[in-house]
């Protein structure tokens, strides 16, 4: 059993930062994903995470959406333990589905293959979270949803099934459904990779406008380093399940300081 | 064809028909059990506990392998040693029931498998319970997969019933065998038989078609 | 009387009528895989009376039950002057049935070869008939084999079907046991017991073994 005198029960203090890693180490059998990750992103903030495929990038999300287990450390979400809970004796134990259940609450996700509910229109598609899980009338959800739906620019499909949408069409819907949820925190899973590239503009073109008007905390894993730059205010270049170099992106794109964020940015210009 | 005799056929047709009535509630009542028990038998081989999943999936293996025949006597004969007397319908409900569970168990399974992890996934990022995610997002995906096979089951259990007949249900070849003795013919009343099963499975295939169609429609997938 | 001492002593009616059902099950699984063979090939044939044979014969044995099958056989047909010994009658629908199922193997099996091996075969100018025997029929095999491990299991299943028009297989000496010593829950008990390990000890491992041996000859494991 690992010893969790070490993390405390609950973050305080001033500035206490929206997500935090603890020392988070993630292995399947002997391969080690990531080693004693300590991370924080304060609130507000649109953080990138980048990286050769096999980094552990996407790991990173996965576990804040609880989509994983973690093998060791602690996850803090607002503040609150994520992956724990409050246990006999004033220290950490793993957390129970129940609190699991609470602190989920605090984060939204869109994935790679959108992953929308195939047997739902896109309306029914973001109204379902807030209906089932949150357990607002019908009517709230719809008002919601359709409003999110104006957002994205996909209220004029709203009665579509997700088979008779686009893969741009399908991902905004996608984001339209997450934010239902009112996270404090969203992640987005490499969401432009399976797409067209003539329809990435209209998914980035969404993120940008919730990063510009929303104050939401962000975290994306993207292989989009153009996007990165323009729109985050960090950028996290992930190496072997280590955080190899981190900084505002005109730095870490401008002037990286290591060999391998030097070389993994050469490759990926030579490769446009 | 020699030797048959028509006015022979009419005056037993209407104890087929009465029969056929017979045939066709036994496979839906039979179909019903098999339809509730094998979600749960499905279900159950899909939890964490692996005693669990390990009984159920060998008795769903034993029950697979043995005949029908067999477990339907096993069901009426066994009860009255241990106090507990059935009735022929009621015992062969409960084993036809079974049998079916065991097979609809498995066309369950495969339709549960055939939704892709990213569909668990989002209903978890929806922060959905697991009895929300079963009832909200799986299994209305896992039905139009599992159409088929529950279909083809369904035509299966019907043709099965013929055995009710070894403890005295009075389903269709029941009939037969009853006029086949009384008269001493035994060709109309089994050739109508066989007509009668004819009759009503082949049209069944293409209803099945059908009804995959409409759920495929009703879900919004092509 | 528990399970043990009734298989203690009835163990030689037992085995004698296991007997009876692991022959039966022999001669109608020969047939049913010629007829499964023959019609497959039927359904698929380039005339269309062959073909109309062929969906005939598997539809009026798909669309009917087993037991119906096995009545007709052996009371009907000795009407029109073919008597059948009750034996015989019972490999010949069981075995017919099965055929019936296994045609429809057959025919995904064949259509499961892709195109290109086909056109390889022509392009090498072959015969059809050496096509389907030397480059087609194999690679079909392979492919619907796991699916007869099913359809045997099924048969096995199907002969205790017999047991109604008295040939004194497992099933038939069972109900016997039953109806002199009415010790239900041991005699058929055992029963389920001797077929669960028929099916799942001899004949699944047979077919896996017959799967592994198959892909191994066409160069797949």
């Amino acid at each position: 059993m690992e010893d969790m005198s070490g993390y405390p029960l609950e973050l305080t203090g001033e500035n206490i930062p929206m997500v935090s890693f603890k020392k988070v180490r993630k292995s399947y059998g002997s391969l080690t994903v990531l080693d004693d990750l300590d991370l924080d992103v304060n609130a507000g903030e649109m953080v990138s995470i980048i990286g050769p495929s096999g980094s552990g990038k996407t790991t990173v999300l996965r576990m804040l959406m609880t989509l994983e287990t973690i093998n060791s450390g602690v996850i803090y979400v607002d503040g609150k333990p994520l992956t724990h809970m409050p246990g006999k004796g004033g220290k950490l134990v793993p957390a129970s589905a129940r609190h699991l259940h609470e602190r989920r609450a605090d984060i939204g996700m869109c994935f790679q293959h959108f992953n929308l509910f195939p047997h739902m229109t896109a309306l029914e598609n973001c109204m379902e979270g807030p209906v089932q899980v949150l357990g607002l009338s019908k009517a709230e959800a719809r008002d919601r949803s359709e409003e999110l739906l104006e957002l994205v620019g996909m209220i004029g499909k709203k009665d579509q099934h997700p088979s008779r949408l686009s893969g741009g069409q399908q991902q905004r819907v996608a984001i339209a459904r997450a934010l239902a949820m009112r996270p404090k925190v969203m992640l987005f899973d490499e969401v432009t990779s399976a797409l067209d590239p003539e329809v990435i503009g209209e998914v980035t073109n969404v993120i940008r406008k919730l990063v510009s008007e929303h104050n939401l905390t962000m975290l994306m894993v993207t292989h989009q380093m153009g996007f990165a730059r323009d729109i985050s205010d960090r950028v996290c270049f992930f190496y072997d399940g280590k955080i190899e170099e981190q900084g505002p992106p005109a730095d870490l794109f401008g002037k990286p300081q290591r060999e391998r964020t030097q070389q993994f940015l050469s490759a990926v210009r030579e490769a446009i | 064809m020699f030797d048959w005799k028509w006015e022979f056929v009419w005056e037993i047709l209407p104890r087929l028909v009465q029969a056929t009535g017979n045939t066709l509630i036994a496979a839906g009542a039979g179909y019903g059990i098999a339809l509730v028990l094998g979600l749960v038998l499905a279900i159950a081989q899909r939890t964490p506990y692996r005693l669990l999943t390990f009984v159920v999936r060998e008795l769903v293996e034993f029950i697979r392998s043995t005949p029908l025949l067999l477990q339907i006597f096993f069901v009426f004969y066994v009860g009255p040693q241990f106090g507990l007397r059935l009735s022929p319908w009621m015992s062969g409900m409960i084993a036809i029931g079974l049998h079916y569970s065991c097979y609809l168990s498995e066309v369950y399974r495969g339709g549960l498998d055939s939704v892709p992890r990213g569909q668990w996934e989002a209903a978890t990022a929806l922060n959905m319970t697991v009895v929300q995610k079963y009832r909200r997002i799986i299994i209305p995906q896992a039905i139009v997969p599992a159409v088929p096979g529950f279909g083809n089951y369904l035509v299966g259990i019907f043709k099965d019933t013929p055995m009710l007949s070894v403890i005295g249900v009075a389903e269709l070849i029941h009939t037969a065998n009853a006029i086949g003795s009384e008269h001493y013919r035994f060709l109309e009343p089994y050739t109508l038989v066989g007509l009668i099963f004819l009759a009503i499975s082949l049209p069944a295939a293409g209803m099945i078609k059908v009804f995959e169609n409409f759920v495929r429609r009703r879900m919004g997938m092509k | 009387m528990s399970l043990f001492e009734f298989v203690m002593q009835y163990w030689p009616r037992l085995l004698v009528g296991t007997g009876m059902t692991v022959a039966q099950f022999f001669l109608a699984a020969i047939l049913g895989i010629v007829i499964s063979l023959a019609m497959g090939l039927l359904k698929l044939a380039p005339s269309r009376p062959m073909r109309a044979f062929a969906i005939t014969y598997i539809e009026i044995f798909r669309g009917t039950s087993l037991l119906v099958q096995l009545y007709w056989i052996f009371f009907v047909l000795p009407l029109f002057g073919f008597s059948i010994d009750k034996f015989t009658a019972g490999y010949l629908a069981v075995g017919m049935n099965i055929g019936a199922y296994g045609a429809e193997l057959v025919r995904g099996g064949i259509l499961s070869v892709p195109k290109g091996q086909w056109e390889a075969a022509l392009a090498i100018n072959m015969t059809p008939a050496q096509r389907m025997r030397r480059i087609i029929l194999p690679q079909a095999l392979v492919n619907m084999l796991p699916p007869w491990g099913n359809l045997m299991i099924e048969l096995l299943k199907g002969t205790a079907l017999v047991s109604l028009i008295s040939v004194a297989d497992l099933m038939f000496e069972t109900k016997q046991i039953n109806g002199s010593t009415f010790l239900s829950a041991q005699a058929f008990g055992a029963a389920l017991i001797i077929y669960y390990v028929l099916a799942r000890f001899m004949v699944t491992p047979f077919m896996r073994w017959l799967e592994r041996y198959m892909a191994r000859k066409m160069g797949r494991a």
